[in-house]
Order: C-alpha cells, then structure tokens, then sequence
C-alpha cells in the first residue's frame, strides 16, 4: 500500500475539484478500491472521500422513475419499499450480491464502478492487458472457469463484469447522472460500462475526474412481474457463475414485454435485447422460453474452462423467464 | 467427587475471554519497540534468484533493514524427527541460498517500523530469476517419476483381484486444498539477555521451541513458545514455516522484537496444504458381497524439498476383512511447497476413494451399500490380527441408519424427487487412529481452595482449556471455577501437540495423575507436626471434595493445612505414557449418511441432511465434541463439493489464494446435521475411556455426497470437488 492523501469532501462541487489534476480516486465504501489498493494494483495518491455527500437519498423523480443517490447503500436500496415493490429483480439482485457486512459498506456508485475479479489482474505481477495495456491477457491461456466471460470477450480481456446489482438495473433501464468539472451530464445504463476491445483499461464512459451523482431508474413496467437467478457453486458469498434478471409482462398468456439482462457471463452487464424482441409476442411458455435463452447465448464464446457456462447461462434464462411470468399479473398461469 | 462434569455440555472456560476480546493472540502482543516484517515472494516455480534490487525499497519511509539470501544469518537446519518432537515438512531454512523451489517461496524480508510501510516497500523489492521449467501438478509430475514410498501387503492381491467374481476398478483423484483457518499464522518474536520469546500461532509450544533451538543452536531452555490463544490450524499448524524461523533471526540481528502476519494469499504458498492425490482402487468380492481383494495404490503431490507422503491407504488396511490386500503409497515431485498434515490427513481423501468404490461395488452386486459393509465387517484388526479395543462400528451403522430413514430409500437411481429437485442419499464409513502419546502435567493446591493445572499443550479452539478443567474440577471434587488451567507456554510440563486426535486421550491420564499427585501431597502435609491431621497415618486420610478427611468425621481445608506451615501449595507432579502395548488394537469408528437435492433445470446441488454417528470413546464435553464433528462435516462437505486450491499451469501460482475465490462452506450452504455420539468409553486406551474427535468426522463425507450425487443424477464423479458444471445435464 502506497502512501496517499486523503480528503473528505462536503459538496460535489469540493469532491471534482479535490480529484483535479491528481492521480486520484473516489473513496466510497471501499470495498473495491481500499482492497486493491492493499494489492498494490490500484495506485492513488489521493482518495477522495465522497461518503458525506448528500446524495444517500433514494427519491422519486418525474414519470414514475426511482432517483438512486450515488452513495445508497447496497442494504439501503435493497430494503427500500419502492425497490422491494416496483423493481423486486434489484432488491433480489443486491440480497444475493456479496456479504452482509460488504452490502453495509457498498455503495451505488461504487457497485458500478467495481473491477474485475480476474485473479491475474488482481496479483499485481501476471501479463493483463487492462492493469497494464499492451503487456498481453493471462487469463485466455489461465485459469477461467469463473470469474470470465463468453460474452464481449476479445482477444485483449475476457474478464467478466462481476455485479449483480448492474444486471438488474440493465434489465431495468436507468440513467447515470455524473458530474464534472464542465457540469453535469446524463449517460445511458446500457452505454455506460464498455466491453474490452482493444481498449481493456478502459472500463467505462466516465471522463477524468467525473463524479457520478444518481443512478435514476426507468419507470417500471406496468402489471410485471421480476427476478433474479443466481446461480454458483456455493450459496451465498460468491460471484455468479451465471445469472439472469428477467422482468416479464402479460397480456394473457402472450408475453407483452420482457426484459433479459445476465450476469456472470459478459464483460458487460449484458442486455439480451434479439432474445427480447423474440419472445415479444409469443406464448410464455417452457418452449419458448428456451428458445429465447439459445438464441441469447448463440454468440457465445467458451474459453478453457468455463464452456460450461453456455448451457448454466440458458438454465439461468429459462428459470428467469419461468418465475417472473409467475409473478406477473394480468397474464394467465403457465 | 463431588459433582461429575465430564461429558455433560460445559461451557467453554475460555468463551468469555474470546467474546470480550481479552484473548489475546499471537499478533495481538506488541513488545516495546516492536518492528514489523513482510515477505517478497518468488514469482517463478523453479530456478534461481539472480538479482534482488532494492535500492528504491531502502530509502522507503520507515524501513529498517531489508533481508535476502546474500545477507541472512546462518540458521541450522532442524532434524525434522517426530520421535525428538522437532518435526517439520519444509526442510530448508529461509533464505538459505538463491535456489527456487516453488512460486510464494520467500525471497526477501522487509522490516519496517509500522505494518503498511514494511508492506509498501516490499512490493517495491524487484527480484529477477533465472527460471526453469518445472511440474505445476501432479499429472506433470508423474511424468518426472514416481517413488514408492511404502506398501503393505496380505496375500496375493493381484491375482485375487484377477480371479474376483465381481470387480471395481477406478481412479480417484482430489485436488490440493489449503487450510485455512481464520487466525493466519503469526509470529512476534524477542530476544532478552540470550533468551528468545516467541508468541506464536502454533499446534504444538514443545515442538516450535526443539525446533528453535536447532534452529538457533540453542538449548531448549533457552526459548520461551507461548500460544495463549489459536484461532485454530487444521494441522497448517503443527510443525513451524519458514516465516517463524525468519522471524526470530531478524529480532536477533536487530537488537529490537519483530512482528510478523502470513498475509492469506501466502497461506496457500508458504505454510503447507493437502497434496493432490490420485488413488487407483481394485476391489474384488464374490456374488454375495465378501470382500476377496482390496488394492489401494496412491500417488500424492510433494516437493522438491521433502517428501510428505499422504497416507491415502492408511485406514484401507483395517477397515474391511479381506484376505488379500494392497496397500501403496507414492510420490511424485510437483514446484509447490511441502505438504503438511490437514485435518484427518490420509484417510480424509483416501476415505472418499474407498468408500466411493465401496459403492460402485454395492452397485456391481446389486446390493444395498449399508448391507455390503456390514457384511464385510470386521471384529479384529486385519492388519495385524488383534481384536478392537472398542469398536462399536455396527451400532453406528444401526442408529445412524434408523435416523436417516434409510430402509426408506428407493436405490432405483433418480427415482426420489422433491418438487423440482431429484434427491440422492448416500452412505460412507468414517475411521480414525486412536493413540495416546506421553504427557506430563502438574497441579498445584492453594490454601484458598484454588487448583492451577499446568501442561505445555494447547487448546487450537477445540475446547482443550475446557475439557482439562472438567477433569481437574472432577477429580479433586472442587468447583470448575476454582481451576485455573494454564497451557499454551512450553516452559510448562512436557505437553502434547494438537494434532492427530490424540491431545484429549493423551493429556487428560497425565491431568488425572496430577490432581491425584497432588492431593496425595496435601494429604501428606496435613498429617504433619503442626497439621491439622498431625500424626495421623496417610493411609486413614482421604482427599474428597477439596478437604483432607479423616474416619472420624474430621475434615481439614488446604487453608487449615498450608497455612499454619507457611507452606504456599501443595504440587503433584504425574507423566502418563504413550498408546499402551497391550494386544489390542485401536480405532475409532463411525458412520455418514448423506441426503443430497439436485435441480436438473438449475444445475443447483445441495446437500439437505447429513446424519451421522460416532463411535470415539468416551465423550468428555457433549457441546465441544459435538462441534468438533459438526465442524469435521463441514469441512467435509466443503471437500466434497468446493475446495481446492486452482494453479495456474504456467506459472505454479496458486489463482484462487483468497477467501472470496478458494470456496468453503457458508450457512447458506449447511444442512441439517444431526450428529449421533455412542459415547461408549475406551477403557483399555486410559481410565477416563476418552479417544479423540477432532477429526474422524471429515472422514468419508465427500464419498457419502458423491454416492449420493450418484444415486440422484447417475453420474459418478471420482474427481473432487463435485461442482455443478461436473453433473450439470448440459441439454437444457
Ligand atoms: C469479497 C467480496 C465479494 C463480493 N461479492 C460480490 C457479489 O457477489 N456481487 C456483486 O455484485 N459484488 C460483489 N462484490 C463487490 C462489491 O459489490 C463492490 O466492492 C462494491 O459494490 C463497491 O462499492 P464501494 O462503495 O465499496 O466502492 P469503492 O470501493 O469505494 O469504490 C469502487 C470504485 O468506484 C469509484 N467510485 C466510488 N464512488 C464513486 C462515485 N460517486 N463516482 C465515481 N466513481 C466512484 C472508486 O474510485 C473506485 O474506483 C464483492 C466484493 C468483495 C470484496
Ligand atoms: S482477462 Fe482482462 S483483467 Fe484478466 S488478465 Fe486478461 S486482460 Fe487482465
């Protein structure tokens, strides 16, 4: 661990201007970032403590969306009764994400902003291209059965994204509000985070010294139904091997809109939008249900030892599908 | 005896000092002027070291000194002999030359004035090697030779195998696995006018202190181990790593204590772990299920610096009569550290190869698989055809087998189902050594009615302190809160290590003695000029419920006898011996069932149930022995279906070294577990009828899961651990 300077900001406008012209990171619960910095992976020389911001409300904003202040606890958000009621697939999504004590600490900016779990990107030593561009991928030839993608891998990373809080929140649709030094601006979940490329260091469409504010959720979908399925070696304290977050509306027994996000398997929070306007439509039933998950996962790439997760990430859909069908209304028993 | 405590369910002695933080453990002493140390570990597996640059980490804030092979004092090698107590696995001394033997071996010591800046610097040390290419598993590693190491043989086995009605033939195959209890090692070690003290994370005080002094060629008496407290080891523990060694020797070179904490990710480098194996079994029987032919022959990982043989076969040879028998075991060398001892090492992964084919032979003959180890019990010990001192295997397998439900099962595979859920019930034998080792103690009577026992064991949190104040409270007649149970100090009397489920059957005879020595000597003052019994004959006194008692309704306290002497105490002092030679055979014994849910649409395994029941003497604490096994399923269940520790076949480098990525057990995961102790004493072992409990539990488990697993989805996995992708049903 490296010495730093640490400064506790008051007021977002404090918190940019501290992280100006630094090798600087915003401290939020620091769970990722207090970890790799005791990993000598990431290097600051200044944190900035953003926790006594004002933004730990969760408010609600205009056409029915939900604001999500950046500093929400994952607890908070998970137990809040708008999160419970209109938007189960997230509380669900965040009560199966790491630990108690970790949801207690984890903030909602920080959940979207955490690294890979890629262990050669976490030894500080291996070849990775996204620690250190350019030095190569250890992890295609590695050790990859769990924590990597079939998914918007490339030849440069194939790290997964390891949230489960994002897959939710892919599905469900959600604005990031960020801050910086020129003002504030809006960017797209769905465009928010990057897959690898060429470009494995570049995680996201943050700019330099960019604060992120709020994540407003999409108003939810009338009448629908939602889940999440996680599915691991272990039941609880581990990453996904594969999960689903499907949200599921009926007119009768027909499938008026659906959403379909994975996790576990991307180098994204991946959004399942051809497997969605396939099942838009169509019958909810078992049949089609597994369609919908083979063509989700037809492009996928398996890699030495996570080829498993092709068929764990269909099983993950087609249970996703099955149980938010269950919970929606307006529709007809499957 | 005033009260008897022995086997109810005491409280923990020591669980108040635990809860409120006051005990204290090996990094939570920090002696004046204490410097923290922090290893540079090799990045390659084999080769040599050819530079080591530190010129940026010298001029690091806070540094002290930094130490590597070019500048380490000498230390001497220890002998490595259990017999002289000073055993350990990893033979050469740290720092000892520039040669690598495995990835995480140590190639610098940084020694800072605070924790982080020790840290800090030594990620800036840069070391550059001259690498070689070397077996990163024990697939390639057989390739370089394999060396028998030992083998046990009962008639002609092969040709019995060959000739056998009905046969298993399979290889089993287990991963590495790293122990991992919550306390890292830890070491904080002093010199004071030619002494060492160390505080220590240790099994065992004697064995790090003979080990030391070798080390340091210094008398024993010279070295103080202490372990007040130990957040346990599971055998990572009993012998001491390379870190200790360093430890003590930079405290010396530098005038000042040093501290020193195995950060997790060297835990899986640098302290031991469970060595791959691979297990080939032949198991002959005729139609009606008798066992004509038992060949085990195992292969187990080691280093380049020592051989640790897994005793894969060890309970093969005693379990099941047979005439004709192989038992094997071998090496080959694989660029990790040195295997060490892990909880129930030998049968803990021979148990799962055994009894695994055990199953595929019920199967084989259509048989049910309680029926076919039943019939194959057996009554002496095969090995060397003496009876059992206590074995009460069958009643396991009754009581057990009636709790579960098992005359209920439907052996048709995937018949049993719940919901969405196929469920598979298995059954494995447990087995485990019984043996007593010598052991001294000393009991110390004080005017005001107190008892100190003192003994150089220690208590690794699996309630030793407890079950020797039970014993002491017993059988002096006092209170249990009048006992003060000092262990954990190697200045104290001769103890035994924690390990090998022999502490309980060894400390408490040496206990007993010594509360009888010593109230022999109260009874002797108290017949003295100027006593309260003065002139009495010995023979007439009696020592009952704390007081010296005469036929004739007199009764004196230790206060009415000490002090009118002056004297401060009265002591006894008693060594007990080791497993007695007395034609009998010993073991303990025991039995696992196992209930296991598998969701073909989720590839989701769980287990439901476990019921088990143990044959291990007598009980000395329901509570602590209950946890003891509970604990052992645990682990067990943890074998079966999550750990192992996952090299990267390049480098040798251990990829899942933390607690988020190397799997074991959570709450989530745990089933109900209902655990049966036949509490039936042991009385040819000693007098209080007490084996040990500490590991038989884990025996068997993961070939309980994995015929269950069978029974459920008809996929039989020989390759630990058992994770969802091995049996996942892959056409959903
Ligand atoms: C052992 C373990 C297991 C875990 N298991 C899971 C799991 O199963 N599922 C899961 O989803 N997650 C899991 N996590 C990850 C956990 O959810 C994240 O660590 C957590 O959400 C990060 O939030 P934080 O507030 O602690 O972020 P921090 O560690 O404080 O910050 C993380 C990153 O975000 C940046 N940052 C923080 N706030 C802002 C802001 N307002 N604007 C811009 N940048 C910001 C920081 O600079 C840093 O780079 C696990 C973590 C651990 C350690
Ligand atoms: S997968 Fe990505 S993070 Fe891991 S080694 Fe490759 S480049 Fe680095």
């Amino acid at each position: 661990m490296r010495q730093f300077d640490y400064k506790r900001a008051t007021d977002t406008d404090g918190a940019i201007q501290a992280h100006a012209g630094q090798a600087a990171a915003y401290l939020a619960g620091g769970t990722t970032l207090i970890d790799l910095v005791k990993l000598d992976v990431m290097q600051p020389e200044r944190m900035v403590d953003v926790n006594r911001l004002a933004l730990s409300n969760i408010e609600d904003a205009d056409d029915g969306r939900l604001r999500i202040g950046a500093t929400v606890r994952n607890t908070a958000l998970a137990y809040d009764d708008r999160v419970k009621r209109d938007y189960t697939v997230l509380s669900e999504a965040l009560l199966q994400g790491a630990s108690r004590q970790l949801r207690n600490r984890a903030t909602t900016a920080g959940n979207v902003m955490q690294r890979v779990r890629c262990s050669y990107f976490r030894d500080g030593i291996s070849p990775c291209n996204k620690r250190e561009p350019g030095t190569g991928c250890s992890a295609i030839e590695g050790v990859n059965r769990e924590v990597f993608a079939v998914l918007g891998t490339s030849e440069h990373c194939i790290a997964v994204h390891p949230s489960d809080m994002c897959v939710a929140m892919a599905a469900i649709g959600a604005t990031v509000e960020v801050q910086g030094p020129n003002g504030t601006r809006e960017i797209a979940f769905g465009d928010f985070h990057k897959m690898p490329g060429n470009t494995p260091h570049i995680e996201h469409e943050l700019a330099e010294d960019e604060l992120i504010t709020h994540v407003t959720l999409d108003a939810p979908i009338e009448d629908a139904g939602s889940t999440y399925v996680k599915l691991r070696d272990r039941s609880s304290y581990q990453f996904a091997l594969a999960s689903c977050a499907a949200i599921v509306a009926l007119d009768g027994d027909v499938i008026r809109e659906v959403r379909l996000a994975l996790g576990g398997v991307g180098t994204k929070p991946w959004r399942c939008s051809q497997a969605e306007e396939q099942l838009v439509g169509a019958a909810a039933n078992e049949e089609n249900f597994a369609q919908a998950a083979r063509l989700a996962m037809q492009d996928a790439t398996p890699y030495k030892h996570n080829a498993y997760k092709i068929p764990l990430a269909r099983k993950a859909i087609t249970q996703a599908l099955k149980d938010a069908t269950a919970r929606a209304g307006n529709g007809g028993s499957i | 005896m005033s009260q008897t405590t022995i086997g109810s369910a005491v409280a923990r002695v020591d669980g108040f000092d635990k809860l409120t933080g006051r005990a204290r453990y090996a990094a939570d002493f920090h002696p004046e002027g204490m410097a923290h140390a922090y290893g540079v570990y090799s990045t390659i597996s084999r080769g040599r070291i050819v530079s080591i640059d530190t010129s940026i980490a010298d001029g690091m804030p806070g540094v002290i000194e930094i130490f590597h092979h070019d500048n380490f004092p000498t230390l001497h090698r220890s002998p490595a002999s259990f017999p002289e107590e000073n055993m350990v696995d990893e033979l050469r001394t740290p720092f000892e030359d520039d040669v690598v033997h495995y990835a995480g071996q140590f190639v610098a010591l940084v020694v800072a004035d605070t924790f982080e800046h020790a840290r800090d610097a030594a990620y800036r040390v840069k070391a550059s090697y001259d690498a070689d290419s070397a077996a990163a598993n024990l697939a390639q590693g057989l390739e370089g030779g394999v060396t028998e190491a030992n083998r046990t043989e009962r008639g002609d086995a092969d040709s019995a195998f060959d000739s056998a009605e009905v046969k298993v033939d399979a290889t089993y195959t287990t991963p590495v696995e790293t122990h991992n209890p919550m306390e890292m090692h830890a070491t904080t070690a002093r010199w004071a006018n030619g002494k060492l003290i160390v505080h220590e994370s240790t099994q065992g005080v004697i064995f790090a202190r003979n080990t030391l002094a070798k080390n340091f060629d210094l008398d024993p008496s010279q070295i103080e181990v202490h372990a007040d407290y130990i957040g346990s080891g599971f055998g990572g523990k009993l012998w001491l790593w390379p870190h200790s060694l360093a430890t003590c020797a930079v405290a010396r070179e530098l005038g000042r204590p040093v501290q020193f904490m195995l950060p997790r990710q060297n835990m899986f480098t640098t302290s031991g772990h469970r060595p791959e194996t691979s297990q080939h079994i032949q198991l002959g029987a005729k139609t009606d299920g008798t066992l004509t032919s038992i060949i085990h022959d195992s292969i187990n990982s080691t280093s380049s610096i020592n051989t640790f043989v897994e005793a894969c076969g060890g309970s093969t040879s005693s379990l099941y009569a047979s005439d004709a028998l192989r038992v094997s075991h071998a090496t080959a060398q694989v660029a990790r550290g040195t295997p060490t001892p892990m909880r129930a090492p030998g049968a803990g992964v021979g148990l799962f190869a055994l009894e695994s084919a055990m199953d595929e032979l019920a199967i084989a003959l259509d048989m049910d698989p309680l029926e076919l180890r039943r019939q194959n019990f057996t009554a002496t010990d095969p090995s060397d055809g003496k009876p059992w001192s206590s074995n009460h295997m069958l009643e396991c397998y009754d009581r057990a087998a009636e709790r579960f439900g098992w005359a209920d099962r439907n052996p048709q595979v995937g018949s049993m189902r719940d919901g969405d859920w196929l469920i598979g019930q298995g059954v494995a034998a447990c087995n485990w050594d019984a043996m007593r080792n010598p052991c001294d103690a000393r009991v110390t009577l004080r005017p005001d009615g107190s008892a100190t026992v003192h003994c150089a064991t220690q208590d690794i949190g699996t309630g030793t302190y407890t079950i020797i104040a039970q014993t002491a409270a017993d059988t002096l007649g006092i209170d249990i809160g009048r006992i003060h149970v000092a262990i954990g100090d190697s200045t104290f009397p001769h103890g035994q290590i924690s390990g090998g489920s022999w502490a309980t059957a060894s400390i408490l005879p040496a206990i007993v003695g010594a509360c009888k020595a010593a109230a022999d000597k109260l009874v002797e003052y108290a017949a003295n000029d100027g006593a309260p019994m003065a002139g009495a004959d010995t023979d007439d006194l009696l020592f009952e419920a704390g007081v010296v008692k005469n036929g004739r309704g007199d009764q004196a306290t230790p206060a009415d006898i000490l002090e009118p002497q002056k004297l401060a105490h009265a002591i006894g002092d008693f060594h007990s011996d080791g497993s007695p030679e007395d034609g009998y055979a010993y073991g303990s014994f025991g039995v696992n069932f196992v209930e296991i849910g598998w969701n073909p649409n989720t590839a989701q395994l769980k287990v439901r149930r476990v019921v088990s029941s143990i044959d291990a003497g007598a009980i000395m604490n329901d509570a602590t022995a209950r946890s003891q096994v509970e604990g052992a399923i645990v682990m067990g269940l943890g074998a079966a279906m999550f750990e192992a520790t996952e090299y990267d076949e390049r480098t040798g480098r251990p990829v899942n070294n933390n607690y988020a990525e190397y799997l074991v057990p959570v709450n989530a995961d745990m089933p109900e577990l209902d655990v049966i102790l036949l509490n039936h004493p042991d009385y040819h072992l000693n007098e209080l009828g007490a084996r040990g409990i500490g590991e038989i539990g884990l025996t068997g488990v993961q070939a309980a899961v994995a015929n269950a697993v069978y029974h459920a989805t008809g996929k039989r996995i020989r390759d630990l651990p058992i994770t969802l992708d091995k049996i996942m049903d892959e056409t959903a």
